[in-house]
């Protein structure tokens, strides 16, 4: 049962249970790996086991004369490029002329059986000539003597680079009485959603594609199927079946889909193709490794006066959506604070490994954690308590920063005061004893990028129609993608709450390209704010076609009238008034069933420099956490023990959803702190298995209290911002500083591994510096 | 990437001599040839058609693919069919009650305990399991039972939180 809602409304507000709920506890639930279709194949991929290498010839001939064997690809056959943004497409479903990584895809089979399909891999013959290596981003910020793409800046393997300036940086610092400089060294971390990747796709004699995928943005998986294959989008059709987690890792159109596609088009059979765990880390595009310089300049009182930003990124051997990663790991420097001044330099370098791309909180992440420890040594070295810091710095709401993002609600002080409070800090904060801690970390994030990534056709970046038909069913399409999140619930309930219906009328239809309208799917922390403001505009066009009904039935103007619980009414006289029945039958008696139609499109909103559009928002998030940990000097082994989570995300709509949200990001934050890492050995991935790549396990997982307490943003649906991306933030240099405050070593490399505070407090006792008399 | 042929295709090239299986899933008997090599997630889920049981790893890793045998949680992914020979299978589908959910599966629903949802039936029988054996686990003894389960969704809070509240609901 929903419990009721906030501010006079019956279910947003309050605790509302998934929708899909039941079909997920009973096993119900379809995931695109349960589907079946008649005479289905199995697709499997051969991967490239050379790091860069010249493909000389592919031989393929052994393979297709294998019985069972329906269709061998390789790269020629469908080799336009495709990415997820369009301006940097350099991927191709199938090399083409080199390899790129070791996991690059070399060749396809579809086969009548999964062994079938292995043997013919293993009959594939591919003849290379190896190339240079480059696998750590330092080496390719010069000329190379082959580029990984023959894109990159110059003759480097630099993918992208940015430079701003805003303000005048070196008079800041050289005015300044404070100067912190972080050099952040991060791992890369991966998605790992539990659900593996998976497609199947079918080509049938209509001249029609269906693709069934696991996917967090179908409208842009059709775009790239259209693109690659050459098809035109209306005889494609995108059906995202329930998806099993996605956190980014399922946003860029992946080569797997086209392949899969490509290899039903090649058989007129349908194809399936399922990743297996190791091409799932293959496919990566996590969390970029990066080395990053945070340079931050305050005066005597702990203001700040300039950020000083350099950053370089592992790009892997994609572009992906590194252009924006690169833009990401400056501008979002831009809040929760006001800074004056501000200089930025980020490169982002390919290299011969898996590529990277966006992982929840994407960009904000490795230069927060360096913001925030640089931040907790200015308090320390000013003698001021993190906590007023912090609040000293605020970014004022209804403001705008130096680099011209909009800021409008801020309820950024009141996370501080409920995060101190709350987590009892005045009384712990360098007062617990040696071994325990507590510590600070703040957030900031957008709640959905303003920019679509694919601006043409101009269009709305959600839209969402509702039909309802004699039965009093409402069906809501749209192609918003629950990936798990509750997007689904959150559309139901919102279309719910205008119409004064029960929850149950609602359904929410699977996310179909041939009948669902576009929105434009689950990343940027965009659905809430932009899916929540369509879904509530279809639903008032909605509500106007039933309340003209109910007026010419009851005889009382439109004006006058309101909507209660499944009934139209007079809004002083409540006992006049006709159910929703009523009301939809005689809307009907000209019309036929009703549809209705909402959408929503961000403001114009950015500065008119280069890349000023990068990281504005119609809205953004803000979180003020606490960590209290446990630290053993003697092993360095360390726990959380709780964390207190005060985040804005103006009026949580499901508060059940928002908790999730925030809890989940705090697990996926401590997996990339206490020890998840893409480990290489050169180009190799050494851990390619949930076995040796570590996620959190129910033991590990601290204490969470949440604290939601933001305002009602003016733009965001009945008051809410985003909760998906931005509650991880924080989480990440809470741990750090708290770390610091129970043995006094500063960690500025993630993952933070015990031998690392080993050494640290070894190193302390070394020089002889003391910490809490220890 | 050395490809790792996953157990027993149904028809695969080279047929393996098939031996008879006979075992009970979800309290029907089942008698059927199964190749030697069959693993119980692919008997499951592909021959018998019980797609709730889910394929996260394939390695053991994940705990998705766990199901009951002879009451006890046991990683299907790692099972080859013939050792559960004449031995009871629970799934997912089997502790779904005919109409309605179980204590336990309301709980997930109402804590939120599910999101994706994909790790939530090893979850469901592993906790099952746990609640029939010790009807009043404590926190730590919950938290034991469900550390071969991952979730990357939830932070599992909602998930204790939902067992504890259908212990208490079964007390």
């Amino acid at each position: 049962m929903a419990t009721g809602g906030t501010r006079g409304m019956r279910l947003l507000g309050g605790r509302i249970p998934y929708i899909d709920g039941p079909l997920k506890v009973t096993g119900q639930a379809e995931y695109t790996d349960d589907i079946r279709r008649p005479g289905m194949l199995v697709g499997r991929l051969l991967r490239s086991p050379w790091a860069h290498a010249r493909i000389v010839s592919v031989d393929t001939s052994a393979a297709r004369a294998l019985p069972g064997v329906a269709a061998v690809l390789t790269g020629e056959k469908y080799p336009t490029p495709f990415g997820v943004l369009p301006i940097t497409r350099d991927e191709t479903a199938i090399a083409v002329g080199k390899t790129r990584y070791i996991g690059d895809i070399v060749a396809a089979v579809a086969a009548v059986d999964e062994r079938t399909a292995e043997r013919a891999l293993e009959l594939v013959r591919v003849d290379v000539e190896p190339l240079p290596e480059y696998t750590d981003p330092r080496m390719g910020v010069e000329k190379v003597a082959e580029p990984i793409h023959a894109r990159g800046l110059l003759g480097t393997n630099i993918q992208k680079e940015v430079v701003q300036h805003f303000g005048d940086v070196d008079v800041a610092f050289a005015r300044a009485t404070h100067r912190v400089r972080v050099h952040g060294r991060f791992a890369g971390v991966t998605h790992a959603f539990t659900e593996p990747l998976v497609t199947i796709a079918e080509a049938t004699a209509d001249g029609r594609l269906t693709v069934y995928s696991a996917t967090q943005v179908p409208h842009y998986l059709h775009r790239a199927l259209s693109e690659v294959l050459g098809i035109p989008m209306h005889r494609i059709r995108v059906i995202k079946p329930e998806v099993g987690g996605g956190f980014g890792g399922k946003s860029d159109p992946l080569p797997h889909e086209i392949v899969c596609a490509a290899l039903s088009i090649e058989t007129g059979r349908p194809v399936k193709m399922l990743l297996d765990r190791e091409d799932v880390f293959y496919t990566n595009h996590g969390r970029h490794p990066t080395d990053n310089e945070v340079r931050i300049a305050t005066d005597a009182e702990g203001r700040i006066l300039a950020y000083d930003i350099d950053a370089l990124i592992d790009g892997g051997a994609w572009s992906s959506f590194g252009t924006v990663t690169t833009y990401y790991n400056g501008v979002l420097a831009m809040g929760p604070y006001r800074i004056p001044n501000f200089r930025y330099r980020g490169r982002r370098v390919y290299t011969n490994k898996p590529p990277s791309g966006a992982m929840r909180a994407h960009g904000g992440t490795n230069l927060r954690y360096s913001i925030e420890v640089g931040l907790d040594e200015i308090a320390e070295a000013t003698k001021l308590d993190p906590f007023d810091l912090r609040t000293r710095n605020a970014l004022p709401p209804n403001s705008t920063t130096i680099n011209d993002f909009r800021i409008t609600s801020t309820s950024f002080l009141k996370c501080l005061a409920a995060a101190r409070e709350r987590s009892g800090w005045d009384s712990k904060f360098r007062k617990l004893p040696y071994g325990r801690g507590v510590g600070l970390g703040c957030g900031f994030y957008i709640s959905g990028s303003n920019s679509p990534i694919h601006f043409k056709p101009v269009m709305p970046q959600s839209t969402v129609h509702l039909k309802v038909d004699m039965d009093g069913g409402i069906a809501v399409h749209s192609m918003q993608a629950d990936i798990g999140q509750g997007s689904n619930t959150l559309l139901a309930a919102i279309v719910a709450e205008v119409l004064g219906v029960d929850l149950e009328r609602v359904h929410v239809q699977r996310v179909d390209s041939d009948v669902s309208p576009i929105d434009i799917g689950s990343y940027s922390s965009r659905v809430t704010f932009m899916m929540g403001n369509a879904a509530r505009r279809a639903a008032e066009d909605l509500k106007a076609q039933l309340l003209r009904a109910a007026s010419h039935r009851t005889g009382h103007p439109v004006e006058q009238l309101e909507v209660a619980y499944e009934r139209i009414q007079v809004r002083h006289r409540p006992e006049v008034g006709v159910t929703f029945m009523e009301a939809l039958h005689a809307a009907m008696e000209r019309a036929g069933a009703l549809t209705a139609t909402g959408a929503y499109s961000s403001p114009p909103m950015g500065g008119s420099f280069k890349g000023a559009r990068a990281g504005t928002a119609p809205a953004y998030s803000f979180g003020a956490y606490v960590a209290e940990v446990a630290v053993d000097p003697e092993t360095g082994l360390y726990r959380a023990e709780k964390m207190w989570a005060a985040f804005d995300c103006g009026r949580p709509l499901n508060r059940l959803a928002v908790e999730g949200q925030v809890e989940g990001s705090i697990h996926m934050a401590l997996g990339q702190v206490m020890g998840e890492s893409m480990n290489y050995r050169g180009a190799r991935l050494l851990n390619p298995s949930l076995l040796e790549y570590k996620i959190p396990t129910p033991a590990q997982m601290p204490e969470i209290e949440v604290l939601l307490v933001g305002d009602d943003d003016p733009e965001g649906p009945f008051g809410a911002k985003e909760a998906g991306e931005g509650p991880l933030i924080a989480a990440l240099p809470a741990m750090g500083n708290a770390i610091y405050d129970a043995v006094g070593v500063r960690c500025y490399e993630l993952p933070i591994t015990p031998d690392r505070i080993v050494r640290g407090i070894e190193d302390r006792r070394k020089e002889g510096r003391a910490w809490k008399g220890a | 990437m050395p490809s790792r042929a996953k157990g027993g295709a149904a028809n695969g090239v080279g047929p393996t001599p098939s031996s008879s299986l006979k075992i009970t899933v979800n309290g029907l008997p089942i008698d059927r040839p199964c190749p030697p090599e069959r693993i119980l997630l692919d008997l499951l889920r592909e021959d018998l058609e019980l797609t709730g049981t889910k394929r996260g790893c394939d390695l053991g890793t994940c705990g998705c693919c766990t199901v009951l045998v002879d009451g006890r949680p046991t990683l299907s992914c790692l099972t080859l069919a013939r050792l559960v020979d004449r031995r009871s299978i629970t799934t997912i589908e089997g502790v779904t009650p005919v109409h309605g959910l179980s204590a336990l599966q309301r709980a997930f629903v109402e804590h939120g305990a599910t999101q994706c949802g994909f790790c939530t039936p090893g979850f469901l029988v592993t906790a099952t399991a746990l609640l029939q054996e010790r009807p009043s686990p404590t926190r730590a003894e919950i938290i034991d039972a469900i550390s071969g389960n991952l979730c990357r969704c939830t932070g599992y809070t909602k998930i204790i939180e939902a067992i504890e509240a259908a212990a208490r609901e079964g007390r």
